[in-house]
């Protein structure tokens, strides 16, 4: 595994693949604004603003469950236990709503018990050098069998109003556009995520721990610490998208985002994130995401059946990979 | 050498928890063959949907009451076939002399199942039929269809001669127990697949958050509807949500089936018109009395034996007999 630069010498004209490597999220947000323009086009349905407000509040879950992922992977690792974690994280935060508990102490207790499970799984991953894919292979199968543990398999419906009234489906208007609360949650995430990647020095430690540990043992970086921190945050953004997926669906279910995971890597794929580590951004995720929401959305108004629906987006994935790879081997 | 320690330790707590779960009461010894003592296995597809945890508290409570020796084992999700397959083997080498199974799919198990009938082990089908049928013994479930056509018969009756406008969210595509409420549904309601009728069709597994995004995308292709068919509980809520965000929930008749506490209750609170409710305990119950009397005097069940469906609601309509939400709270399964 070759570690790939990014930066390009400003002197010469960079070919397309070069371009693209620079700015990973350009390709999948190209591929997004396509996808539009075909729905917009071939239905009288979907370019409308409730639709395309719709869209984005279907993606959130997943989208919140990709952005943590995206982080560990840029480290190089993969995260298999995150929608598992999630889901416990909603079952118990349920069972506390049901138990009269004011819904701030949920909400908080959700993302303890994730960020708790992120240190856990960076622990191990660092301290043991155990293979994240492993580790999380293994804490999925338990948290799975957590979940369905803690409800005795049955789905727990909370009651209206049980949770804040900024969490969920409630909308306000922003310049005649439909937002919901857990939108905007979602945007600062990414937009904070953004800043701490690409500004602070601790971004960059991520990007080249991901890109080559050795090399950045050697320049200093203290690798194990910023892996670990990687895992605490996402760990932290998966109680996020448990307040997500209870917002917008208030029944905290054992069996619910069971592929979740597999979800949330291929929104992260799409973005154009490398499964090799150290190259990829949080925008890419977005579009990522989106580009599986719009298509379900649109190939649904078309009338198409949703198992075809499942085999344009498993194509997708591959496309969008071999593409990316075909731009590096031109470089 | 800390290090292997705890990878030792660490191995040996995930060996623990992953091992699968075994609920027994053998009466003492294994008893010989033709003692006439029954010995009941029952294999379910998962461990801890509230559906198969009463038909195994119900089968456990029938086998004690009958004086029979019991044991459970379950596949780990739904559609897990080797996981059955192992547990069928598991039993009949222990000794069972009948084995109670909710086949994942209704083709996946028959290998093992029969093997353990040439072991002379009477096998009963519950809750789902195999394909073919005559691959078990005898079959205690409710009719699907049935249940389905009910369903059909109760919306077509609620929109009182208005043309039906219907969206049907489906289970899972291919699943049996999908295709045969979905076509009793349609015999029901009067309608066949591909009638203009259903102005919409979707697959959501059975789950709320899906059907939820389903219904939502449906929606966004024409709201201009009158009847909803669910495949079961979790897909009526969900369906629930994406029509009362449109402003659509009240304006029209949406039926479901399962009869699970849950569904009753949201039929009382009025998030759909009506379930049609399924009773599992009375399958359990009717399996385990077949496996006491085949142990005693050798005579098998056969064929397809119907456990009832039953319409639930507070509206009901002329024609189609049903019980209401007070009843139906009495008598659902799951956490009432």
């Amino acid at each position: 595994m070759t570690a790939t630069t990014t930066t390009v010498d400003r002197g010469e004209r960079e070919s397309l693949g070069e371009f693209f490597l620079r700015a990973p999220a350009i390709g999948p947000a190209l591929a997004l604004v396509v996808a539009v323009v075909v729905f917009s086009v071939s239905t009288s349905t979907f370019l409308d603003l409730d639709n395309l407000s719709l869209v984005v509040e279907q993606s959130l879950v997943v989208g919140t469950l990709a952005l943590g992922q995206t982080l560990i992977i840029l480290t190089a690792g993969i995260d298999l236990s995150n929608a598992a974690a999630m889901v416990l994280a909603t079952l118990l935060m349920a069972k506390l709503l049901v138990g009269g508990v004011p819904g701030i102490f949920a909400l908080i207790l959700g993302v303890l018990v994730t960020s708790l499970l992120g240190l856990v799984t960076g622990s191990l991953v660092t301290r043991i050098k155990l293979p994240p894919f492993i580790v999380t292979l293994g804490l999925f199968t338990m948290l799975t069998a957590a979940g369905k543990l803690v409800a005795g398999g049955q789905a727990v419906p909370i009651a209206p109003g049980s949770l804040p009234a900024w969490l969920g489906t409630r909308r306000y208007l922003f310049g005649g556009i439909p937002v919901t609360y857990g939108m905007t949650l979602a945007l600062v995430m990414y937009l904070v995520l953004w800043y701490a990647l690409t500004r602070t020095a601790w971004g960059k430690h991520v990007y080249a721990v991901g890109n080559a540990p050795e090399s950045a043992r050697l320049t200093g970086i203290k690798v194990n610490r910023t892996i670990v921190s990687v895992y605490l945050v996402a760990g932290l953004i998966f109680g996020i998208a448990a307040w997500q997926a209870l917002g917008r669906v208030p029944n905290a279910d054992p069996n619910a985002y069971q592929l979740g995971n597999l979800d949330s890597i291929t929104a992260v794929v799409l973005g154009g994130t490398s499964l090799f580590g150290g190259r990829g951004s949080v925008f890419g995720t977005m579009m990522g995401a989106l580009i599986v929401t719009v298509l379900r959305s649109g190939l649904t108004q078309l009338g198409v059946d949703s198992l075809y629906q499942d085999v344009a987006t498993g194509a997708l994935v591959i496309a969008a990979v071999a593409v990316d790879r075909l731009a590096r081997r031109k470089k | 050498m800390r290090q292997r320690s705890l990878l030792c330790l660490v191995t040996a707590g995930v060996l623990a928890v992953s091992g699968c779960t075994v609920e027994r009461h053998w009466g003492g010894n294994s008893a010989p063959a033709g003692s006439g003592q029954a010995k009941v296995g029952l294999v379910t597809k998962t461990e801890t949907n509230p559906y198969f945890v009463e038909l195994r508290n119900a089968a456990s409570a029938a086998a004690q009451a009958q004086g029979a020796a019991f044991m459970a084992l379950a596949g780990q999700f739904d559609g897990d076939n080797d996981g059955q397959v192992r547990a069928i083997e598991n039993m009949v080498q222990q000794g069972v002399t009948t084995i109670l199974i909710t086949p994942n799919s209704s083709t996946g198990v028959l290998a093992a199942i029969a093997r353990a009938r040439q072991e002379g082990v009477l096998v009963i089908a519950l809750d789902t039929a195999t394909e073919p049928a005559s691959a078990v013994d005898a079959t205690y479930a409710t009719d699907n269809v049935a249940a389905g056509r009910q369903q059909g018969a109760y919306v077509k009756a609620a929109l009182g001669g208005r043309p039906p406008k219907v969206i049907m969210i489906d289970g899972t595509a291919g699943s049996t127990v999908d295709t045969y409420r979905h076509n009793g549904f349609l015999e029901g309601s009067g309608l066949s697949d591909g009638d203009p009728a259903i102005v919409g069709r979707d697959n959501a597994n059975g789950d709320q958050s899906i059907a939820q995004q389903k219904m939502e995308n449906l929606l966004q292709r024409t709201t201009d509807i009158d009847a909803v068919y669910t495949m079961n509980e979790p897909t009526a809520r969900g369906a629930y949500a994406a029509l009362q965000a449109r402003g659509l929930a009240g304006q029209l008749v949406m039926g479901s089936i399962d009869g699970g506490c849950q569904g009753v209750q949201n039929v009382r609170d009025g998030l759909y018109a009506a379930t049609v409710m399924q009773f599992p305990r009375k399958m359990a119950e009717e399996g385990v009395t077949a496996a006491v009397r085949y142990a005693r005097t050798g005579q098998k069940p056969s064929g397809f034996i119907d456990t009832g469906s039953v319409v639930i609601t507070d509206h009901p309509m002329p024609g189609v007999a049903s019980q209401n939400t007070e009843w139906g709270l009495q008598n659902c399964w799951g956490t009432k």
